[in-house]
C-alpha cells in the first residue's frame, strides 16, 4: 500500500566478447533474468573487453555475464576478468555460459570467473546462483 | 510467487538482500545530513572519479541516505549543464540519434553524458536495459558516460530518480547531459517539466495529421527532430509536421496576445528538423540548434524549464519525506485502520485523508 518507491535491485550486464555471433542464448537469458525481477543491461553482440569492462563502470553492475559459444573463451574470458580488475571492477560477480567444455571449467575460475553455465541451464538455476552469491555493497 | 499483485515489492526475487547499511529507511533527514559515506562519494565524482559516479547513481536509483547526503553537496554546484530531453515512440529512432548526438558533442571537444531510460516489468519489478546498444560506438571513451536506469514503476516516461541522476551528471562536469525517456505515447509528457529542451522524435509515416494536431507529446517538443531521413516519406513527414506546427505570423502574434491577456501558458511552436543519425546527417545543425538554446539559458528561452524542475524536485522530496512519514511503524496501524474503514466505505477517502494528516501532523517525524 504505502511502501517504498524502490528497492535495491541486482544489476546485471550480459555482454558477448569477441565475433561470435550466435546471442540466442544471451537474449533468453537477459529476458529470463528481467521476468526474474534483475535488472539487465544488455550490450550486444561483438564487444570487446575493454568496452565490455567500461560498461559495467558505467552502469555499476553486480554481476557481468558472458555468453560464448564460439570456442574462443579461453582467450576471451581471462582478457575480460583482466579489464574488469583494471578499471578496479574485481569485485563484480563474473559468469560465462555458452558452449564451455567441462575440462576447461577450471582454467576459467583460475581466471577469475565465479561460475560457468552450460547447455540446458534454467533461468531460474542462474538466478538463484545470482542472488545466493552477489556481493553485498559496502556502506557507511 | 506475488500471484497478480503487481507492484508488490518486498520479497521480490531481484531485491537484494543485504540492503546497505547507513540508510535509516525513507531517507531520513538528519542522518543524511551526516552521512560520511555521502559526502566522500560527493568529494570523488566533483575530482572526476568515474567509478564512484557510477556508485553514486546507484544510491541515487535506490533512493539512499548516502545519494541525499552526496545530492546535499552537488546540487548547489550543479546547473551548469544543458539537460536536454529525448522523447517519442517506441522504436522511433531515440538512442541511435542520442549516440549521433553525443559524437557530434565529442566533435567539438565536450565529453558527454547519457540517462537511459527503459521500463521496468510492472509485474516482476525486473527490466531489460537496451539502449547502450545502438551507443556502441562511445564504449571505452571515458567522456561519454552513459548509463540505462529502469522506470522502477515511476509512470510519464522517467525514473523518479531520473533529475538527482542529472544533477550528479551536471555536478560531474558533463557540460550536456542527455535524458531519453522509455517509448512514449501520448500522454509521457513528464520530460517537458524536467529537461531545458525537448527532442521530440518522429520516425516517417508513423501518423497522419491528425496526431500531430492532437494535444500531447508533439505539444511539448522545442524541437521536432524527424529521424531515419534515408527512409522514404520521411521528407513528406518532416514536410507535413512543420505545415501542421506552423502558424502564421498574424496568427501567432494574436496568439500570443490573447494567452497573455488571459494569463494563459502559449503553445510550443517547435521548429522540424531532417535527420539521418547514422550518417549524421542534419546531426551538426541540431546541435547547434542546441547550443543556441543553452546560450540563452539565462534569459528566455530555458528560464520557464527551469522553474518547473524546481517544483518538480520539491514536489518529489516532499512526497517521499511524507511516504517516509507513513511508513513510519508508529503510525502504520493507526494508517491501516484508516484505509479499511475507507474499503468498508465507512469513511470516504477525503475524511481518511484528513485523519493521516492529522497524525502526521501531531507528532514530529521520528527516527
Ligand atoms: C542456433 C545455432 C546457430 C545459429 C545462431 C542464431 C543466433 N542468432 O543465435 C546460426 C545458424 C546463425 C549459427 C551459426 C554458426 N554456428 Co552455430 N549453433 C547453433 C546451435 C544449434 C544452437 C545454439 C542456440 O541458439 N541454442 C539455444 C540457446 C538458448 O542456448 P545457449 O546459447 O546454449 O544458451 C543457454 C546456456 O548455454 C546458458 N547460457 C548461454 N550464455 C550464457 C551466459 C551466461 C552468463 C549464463 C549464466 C548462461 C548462459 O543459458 C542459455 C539458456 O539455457 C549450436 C549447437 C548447440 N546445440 O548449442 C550451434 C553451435 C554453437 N554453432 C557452431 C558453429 C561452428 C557455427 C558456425 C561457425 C557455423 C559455420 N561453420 O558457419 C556459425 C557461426 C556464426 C557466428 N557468426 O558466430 C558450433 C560451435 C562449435 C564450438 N564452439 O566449438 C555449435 C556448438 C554447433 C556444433 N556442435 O558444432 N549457429
Ligand atoms: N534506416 C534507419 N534506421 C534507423 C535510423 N535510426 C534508427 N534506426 C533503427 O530504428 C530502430 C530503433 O532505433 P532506436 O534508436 O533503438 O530507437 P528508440 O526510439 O531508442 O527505441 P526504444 O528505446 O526501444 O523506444 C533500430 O533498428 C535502429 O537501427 C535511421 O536514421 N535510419
Ligand atoms: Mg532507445
Amino acid at each position: 500500500m504505502i511502501a517504498a518507491m524502490t528497492d535495491r535491485r541486482i544489476r546485471v550486464l550480459i555482454a558477448k566478447p569477441g565475433l561470435d555471433g550466435h546471442d540466442r542464448g544471451a537474449k533468453v537469458l537477459a529476458r529470463g533474468l528481467r521476468d526474474e525481477g534483475f535488472e539487465v543491461v544488455y550490450t550486444g553482440l561483438r564487444q570487446t573487453p575493454e568496452m565490455i569492462a567500461s560498461a559495467a563502470l558505467q552502469e555499476d553492475v553486480d554481476v557481468v555475464g558472458l555468453s560464448i559459444l564460439s570456442g574462443a573463451h579461453m582467450t576471451l574470458v581471462p582478457r575480460v576478468c583482466r579489464a574488469l580488475r583494471d578499471e578496479g571492477l574485481g569485485d563484480v560477480l563474473v559468469t560465462v555460459g555458452g558452449i564451455i567444455p567441462d575440462d576447461d571449467v577450471a582454467a576459467l575460475h583460475e581466471a577469475g570467473v565465479d561460475r560457468v553455465f552450460g547447455p540446458g541451464t534454467t533461468i531460474g538455476e542462474v538466478a538463484e546462483y545470482l542472488r545466493s552469491s552477489v556481493r553485498p555493497r559496502e556502506t557507511a | 510467487m506475488t500471484d497478480g499483485n503487481a507492484g508488490a515489492n518486498s520479497g521480490d526475487p531481484g531485491e537484494l538482500r543485504s540492503g546497505r547499511g547507513d540508510d535509516p529507511g525513507g531517507g531520513d533527514p538528519p542522518a543524511a545530513r551526516t552521512s560520511p559515506r555521502g559526502a566522500h562519494l560527493a568529494e570523488r565524482v566533483r575530482a572526476g572519479d568515474r567509478r564512484m559516479l557510477a556508485r553514486l547513481l546507484t544510491e541515487i536509483e535506490d533512493r539512499t541516505a548516502v545519494a541525499e547526503a552526496a545530492l546535499r553537496v552537488l546540487y548547489p554546484l550543479s546547473g551548469g549543464a544543458h539537460l536536454v530531453g529525448v522523447t517519442g515512440a517506441p522504436g522511433a529512432g531515440k538512442s541511435t540519434l542520442v549516440a549521433a548526438l553525443a559524437r557530434a558533442v565529442r566533435a567539438s571537444g565536450r565529453p558527454a553524458a547519457v540517462l537511459a531510460i527503459d521500463p521496468s516489468s510492472p509485474i516482476t519489478g525486473g527490466a531489460l536495459l537496451g539502449d547502450r546498444i545502438r551507443m556502441q560506438e562511445h564504449a571505452g571513451d571515458r567522456d561519454v558516460f552513459i548509463r540505462s536506469m529502469a522506470s522502477r514503476g515511476h509512470a510519464g516516461g522517467l525514473a523518479a530518480a531520473s533529475v538527482d541522476a542529472a544533477a550528479a551528471l551536471d555536478a560531474a562536469g558533463f557540460p550536456i547531459v542527455f535524458l531519453e525517456t522509455v517509448g512514449a505515447g501520448q500522454s509521457e509528457v513528464e520530460i517537458a517539466s524536467i529537461a531545458d529542451t525537448t527532442l521530440v522524435v518522429e520516425a516517417p509515416e508513423m501518423g497522419d495529421e491528425v496526431q500531430a494536431i492532437k494535444a500531447g507529446l508533439l505539444e511539448v517538443a522545442d524541437i521536432v527532430v524527424v529521424t531515419k531521413g534515408d527512409r522514404p516519406g520521411a521528407g513528406r513527414t518532416a514536410a507535413q509536421l512543420r505545415a501542421m506546427l506552423t502558424v502564421g505570423a498574424a496568427d501567432e502574434a494574436e496568439a500570443i496576445r490573447r494567452a497573455e491577456a488571459h494569463g494563459r501558458r502559449r503553445p510550443k511552436r517547435p521548429q522540424v528538423v531532417l535527420v539521418t543519425a547514422p550518417t549524421g546527417d542534419g546531426i551538426r545543425d541540431l546541435l547547434d540548434a542546441l547550443d543556441r538554446r543553452a546560450a540563452g539559458r539565462d534569459a528566455s528561452a530555458v528560464r520557464p524549464a527551469r522553474l518547473a524542475r524546481a517544483a518538480a524536485q520539491l514536489d518529489a522530496v516532499l512526497a517521499e519525506r511524507l511516504r517516509a512519514r507513513l511508513r513510519d511503524a508508529h503510525r502504520r496501524d493507526e494508517i491501516d485502520a484508516v484505509i479499511r474503514a475507507v474499503a468498508e466505505h465507512e469513511l470516504d477517502p477525503y475524511a481518511g485523508a484528513d485523519r493521516v494528516m492529522a497524525l502526521v501532523e501531531g507528532s514530529p517525524s521520528g527516527g
